[in-house]
C-alpha cells in the first residue's frame, strides 16, 4: 500500500511538527511547505493555526495564499483547517474588529459568550477536553466524515476563545458544549473541512479523525 | 458535577538531559530519562504534559527544545514547556520544536511586557504565567523566581491580576511550601488565586493522595491538577486517580 500524501501550510506560525507527526503516524507522507506551487499540486493539504485571526490572515495574504487557497479549494482537493485554521475558511471574524476570511465556507467567527445562564461566568479562553455531540435538532451521519468511527463520548482537546459559526446549518458536523454556548467543532462543505479542537494533540481520537481525514 | 472536565496533568521537572524531582524545588534527585516517562503518561491518559527545566534560568540556554522533539515524536497530547524562557524567539523556538504553550516565570517577573508580547504573538492561550508562591507570616503569598531561589516582593494576587490584564492565558501555579512535601496542595493559596482570576488555574505542589486532588477541585476550584513525583514514584497512576475522581463525582476525560 502506498502512504497517502499530505502538505502542511507553512505560512511562518504555530506548531506544525505535532500535526506532521499525527500524520506520520497514520503512516501519511507528509512535507510541510510554504511553495505555492507546491500547495497548488498537492493531493490533501492541512491548514493549521495558533494564536489571532488578523495576524494569522495578514501572513497569508503577505504570501498571497488567499487566492491560491481559493483555486485548490476550487480543484476539489481535500482541506483540513485546524483551529484557527478552521476559523480562516470562514467570511469574516469580530476577533479584535472585522477581518475577512478565506469565504470558503461561509459564516462568521464569533467570540465564545462569556456569561454562563447561572449567572457564572465561564473562563475564557475555553482551554481542556470536552466531548464532541452532534448537533441539536438536526440528524447529522459522522460516517463519511472526519468523526467515522468516533461517538459522542469521545473528548477531544480545544484551546481557543472564539467559534467558527457556519451561516448553513448542513455545514455543521458537530459541537461541543461550553457553558450555555454550543460550540461548533466540526465543520464541512465538500471537500473543505475545519475542526476547532487539536486531533494531534487528543490522544487516540485524534489521531483516529487524522486517520480519517487521509481516506477522504 | 462541574460541566468542564478537569485535567489531570503529568509535571516533569528537568535538569540538563534527566527527570528529576525535588523537595520544595531543592535537593534534586535524578529520576530517569524524561522522554520515556512522558510516553507512559501519555499512554496511561494523562490529559496534559508539563516540562519545565528547573536550571536553564540559571545557566542560560537548555536541552528543552530537543527533548521536546524528541518527545512529540510519540506524545499526542498538548505540551506545554518552561524554564529560562525571556523572549519571544525563545518561544517561536519552542513552539516549532513541538510546544503547544510555554510557562514563564523569572523573565516575566523581571520584565512584565514579555507577558504582553508573547500573547500578542502567538495567542494568551500559549502564554502560562508560571507562579513560584511562598507563604509570608500575614497569611499572604510572596511570588519567587528561579526555582524558588529568588524573592521578589511582589504579592501573588497582585501579580495575577497583573497576568491576566497583561494577556495571560492560564495560570501554572506551584506552592514552594507545599511541593515535594507529599502533604496536599496549599488549597488557600489555589482558593485566593482561583477567585481574582477568570482565566483557568493548574494547581501544582503537594499532591501525596487523591484527597488532596479532592480539596483542590471542589475547594480551591483549580482547573487542573499538574502531579510529578505522585506519578515518578508510583504512590498512584493516571488511571487510579482518574477512576477515583469519577467516584468523587470529578468530571473527568474518558480514556480507552
Amino acid at each position: 500500500m502506498t502512504s497517502k500524501v499530505v502538505t502542511i501550510i507553512d505560512y511562518g506560525v504555530g506548531n506544525l511538527l505535532s500535526v506532521k507527526r499525527g500524520l506520520e503516524y497514520n503512516n501519511a507522507s507528509v512535507s510541510i511547505t510554504g511553495d505555492p506551487d507546491k500547495i497548488l499540486k498537492a493531493e490533501r493539504l492541512v491548514l493549521p493555526g495558533v494564536g489571532a485571526f488578523a495576524n494569522g490572515m495578514s501572513e497569508l495574504n503577505k504570501r498571497d495564499f488567499i487566492d491560491l487557497l481559493s483555486a485548490v479549494s476550487l480543484k476539489g482537493t481535500p482541506i483540513l483547517g485546524i483551529c484557527l485554521g478552521m476559523q480562516f475558511l470562514l467570511d469574516q471574524s469580530e476577533e479584535f474588529g472585522i477581518t475577512k476570511g478565506l469565504g470558503l465556507i461561509p459564516g462568521t467567527v464569533q467570540a465564545i459568550q462569556p456569561m454562563a445562564q447561572d449567572g457564572k461566568k465561564l473562563k475564557i479562553p475555553h482551554i481542556g477536553w470536552s466531548n464532541i455531540i452532534k448537533p441539536r435538532d438536526q440528524d447529522v451521519n459522522w460516517s463519511g466524515t472526519l468523526l467515522e468511527g468516533t461517538d459522542e463520548t469521545s473528548a477531544v482537546y480545544f484551546v481557543h476563545s472564539f467559534m467558527a459559526q457556519p451561516a448553513i446549518s448542513n455545514h455543521l458536523i458537530a459541537g461541543c458544549l461550553y457553558g450555555d454556548n454550543f460550540i461548533p467543532a466540526v465543520i464541512q462543505s465538500e471537500n473543505i473541512m475545519g475542526c476547532q479542537f487539536h486531533p494531534e494533540k487528543s490522544g487516540k481520537v485524534g489521531l483516529k479523525m487524522l486517520d480519517n481525514f487521509l481516506g477522504l | 458535577m462541574k460541566h468542564k472536565k478537569v485535567r489531570l496533568i503529568s509535571r516533569l521537572d528537568i535538569k540538563g538531559p534527566n527527570l528529576i524531582k525535588g523537595i520544595h524545588l531543592e535537593g534534586l534527585r535524578v529520576i530517569g530519562d524524561p522522554q520515556e516517562y512522558a510516553k507512559k503518561y501519555y499512554l496511561q491518559g494523562a490529559d496534559e504534559l508539563i516540562y519545565i527545566d528547573i536550571v536553564a534560568s540559571l545557566y542560560g540556554r537548555s536541552k528543552l527544545p530537543e527533548i521536546v522533539s524528541r518527545t512529540v515524536e510519540e506524545v499526542f497530547i498538548p505540551l506545554t514547556v518552561g524554564g529560562g524562557i525571556r523572549s519571544v524567539d525563545d518561544v517561536k523556538e519552542l513552539l516549532r520544536a513541538g510546544a503547544d504553550k510555554v510557562a514563564i516565570n523569572s523573565a516575566a517577573v523581571q520584565r512584565p511586557d514579555l507577558i504582553n508580547e508573547v500573547s500578542r504573538r502567538f495567542g494568551s492561550q500559549c502564554m502560562v504565567l508560571s507562579i513560584e508562591a511562598k507563604k509570608q507570616t500575614d497569611n499572604t503569598w510572596e511570588v519567587y523566581t528561579d526555582s524558588g531561589r529568588e524573592r521578589t516582593g511582589i504579592d501573588v494576587i497582585d501579580w495575577t491580576k497583573e497576568g491576566v490584564m497583561r494577556g495571560a492565558g492560564e495560570i501554572l501555579l506551584t506552592s514552594i511550601d507545599a511541593e515535594g512535601t507529599k502533604k496536599g496542595f496549599d488549597i488557600d493559596l489555589i482558593k485566593a488565586v482561583t477567585e481574582v482570576t477568570n482565566i483557568p488555574v493548574i494547581a501544582s505542589g503537594g499532591m501525596g493522595s487523591f484527597s488532596h486532588l479532592e480539596d483542590a477541585i471542589k475547594i480551591g476550584d483549580a482547573d487542573a491538577i499538574a502531579m510529578a513525583d505522585i506519578l515518578h514514584y508510583e504512590r498512584s497512576t493516571i488511571p487510579l486517580i482518574r477512576d477515583a475522581a469519577k467516584k468523587a463525582e470529578i468530571n473527568v476525560r474518558e480514556h480507552d
